[in-house]
C-alpha cells in the first residue's frame, strides 16, 4: 500500500501508523488528508505547569493509546510470533562497564542499556534476515541497522524511535543518542524520520522491571528484541555454582519469513556481543 | 551548600527530569528512584544535573548514596 510523503510524516507526528489508515487517492494511497480525518485536531499546547497532569506538546495520551492498540491488534491479528529465551551472563560486560565508568565524569558515563544496545545492533548486522519488514507477502531488508528503543513515557504509552546505524556508532555516541533520544521522546519532540525509520525494536525494560519480556512484534517489522531486568542469580562457572549478574534476552519473531533455528542465532550473536565487551 | 540549598537543588535538577515528580511529598529515607518512577537513565540525568549545579566530582562508586533525600543531604551538606 502507498503512504504519501507528507502522509507518513503527519502520522509519525500524530504517532499513528499509516498503513493502518483507509486510503482514498489513487489505486488506495494513504494521503495528508486521510490522516487528518484519522486524527482528531490535536491542539499544541505549551507544557503545563507541574501541578497538573503531564500534557506533552504534540502527544494527546488518549491518542497514543488508540495508536498503540491499532497498531498492537493488527501485529497479533496478523503476525504469527515465535518465542525464544536466552539467559546471559552478563558478568565481563558490567565489569567492563565498572572500569570505564570509574574515572569518568557522570556525563560520560555509560548504562548497562548501551551496551545491550550494541550488541543487539551487532548480531542483527551478522542475522540481517531479522532487520527488516513485512512487505507485500516478502522480507525487505531494513536500509540500515536502525533499532527502535522501546521508552515509556511518564503518565502512561511508550515510543520506540529509531537509533540509526547502530550498529556503526561507537558506544560514546550511542549513549549521547540514546540519552537525547529519551529526553525529546519525553518532552514530545522527536523528529518524524526517528519515528517512521525502525527496522527493529528492542525494548529493555531496565533496573525496576520484570525478569523477562516478550514482545509484540511493531509491523510491518519482523523482530523485537528484549531484556528483562540484570539480576544476581546463581550461575555455573567452569564447574563452580558463582554469583553472577544474568540478564534473559528473549526473540519474537515474525514465521512467515523467519523459522526459530534462525532466531536462536541471532540470540547467541548477542550473548557472543556481550561476552567481548571491549569490541563493542 | 546548607540542607535548604540542597533541597531546592534537587528540585529544580528533579524538575527537569520529571516535571511532574513532587519531590516534597517523598519521605527522606525513600529511595528516589522508587518514590518518583525514575529509571537508569533519569537517574543518571539527576547525577550529572547535580554534579554540573556543583561542581562536585561524584565519583559512579558514590552514585548509590544520592538514591535518597538523606543520602543526598549528608553528602552534599558541608
Amino acid at each position: 500500500m502507498a503512504v504519501s510523503p507528507a502522509a507518513r510524516r503527519r502520522a509519525a507526528e500524530r504517532g499513528l501508523n499509516p498503513f493502518e489508515l483507509i486510503g482514498t487517492g489513487a489505486d488506495g494511497a494513504v494521503t495528508l488528508a486521510d490522516v487528518d480525518r484519522a486524527v482528531a485536531p490535536v491542539p499544541r499546547v505549551a507544557p503545563t505547569p507541574a501541578t497538573t497532569p503531564a500534557v506533552r506538546a504534540g502527544f494527546d495520551p488518549a491518542l497514543m493509546r488508540q495508536a498503540i492498540a491499532t497498531a498492537m491488534a493488527r501485529s497479533k491479528r496478523e503476525i504469527p510470533h515465535y518465542y525464544l529465551a536466552s539467559t546471559i551472563d552478563f558478568h565481563a560486560a558490567q565489569a567492563w562497564l565498572d572500569a570505564y565508568n570509574a574515572p569518568r565524569e557522570p556525563a560520560d558515563r555509560l548504562l548497562p542499556a548501551v551496551l545491550l544496545l550494541k550488541a543487539c545492533a551487532r548480531a542483527l548486522a551478522e542475522v540481517p534476515q531479522l532487520n527488516g519488514f513485512f512487505d507485500q507477502g516478502a522480507f525487505r531488508a531494513g536500509p540500515g541497522i536502525h533499532i527502535g528503543w522501546a521508552i515509556a513515557l511518564r503518565g502512561g504509552g511508550l515510543v520506540a524511535p529509531a537509533l540509526h546505524d547502530a550498529d556503526r556508532q561507537p558506544l560514546p555516541e550511542l549513549m549521547q543518542a540514546l540519552r537525547g533520544l529519551v529526553q525529546r521522546a519525553r518532552a514530545g519532540g522527536l523528529r518524524s524520520s526517528e519515528l517512521s525509520d525502525p527496522t527493529v525494536t528492542v525494548t529493555n525494560v531496565g533496573e525496576r522491571g520484570a525478569e523477562s519480556v516478550l514482545g509484540v512484534i511493531y509491523p510491518p517489522q519482523v523482530a523485537i528484541l528484549g531484556f528483562g531486568r540484570i539480576l544476581q542469580r546463581p550461575w555455573v562457572v567452569a564447574g563452580q555454582v558463582l554469583p553472577r549478574p544474568l540478564v534473559t534476552a528473549t526473540l519474537a519473531a515474525d514465521h512467515r519469513v523467519s523459522d526459530g533455528h534462525l532466531g536462536g542465532l541471532l540470540l547467541a550473536a548477542v550473548d557472543r556481543a556481550l561476552q567481548d565487551p571491549q569490541a563493542l | 551548600m546548607n540542607e535548604a540549598q540542597i533541597r531546592q537543588l534537587a528540585a529544580e535538577v528533579l524538575a527537569g527530569i520529571a516535571p511532574e515528580a513532587a519531590l516534597s511529598r517523598v519521605p527522606d529515607t525513600k529511595d528516589l528512584r522508587e518514590a518518583l518512577d525514575l529509571d537508569s537513565m533519569d537517574f543518571m540525568n539527576f547525577v550529572i544535573g547535580l554534579a554540573e549545579r556543583t561542581g562536585l566530582k561524584i565519583p559512579e562508586a558514590d552514585t548509590g548514596r544520592l538514591v535518597t533525600m538523606q543520602g543526598l543531604i549528608a553528602y552534599l551538606v558541608r
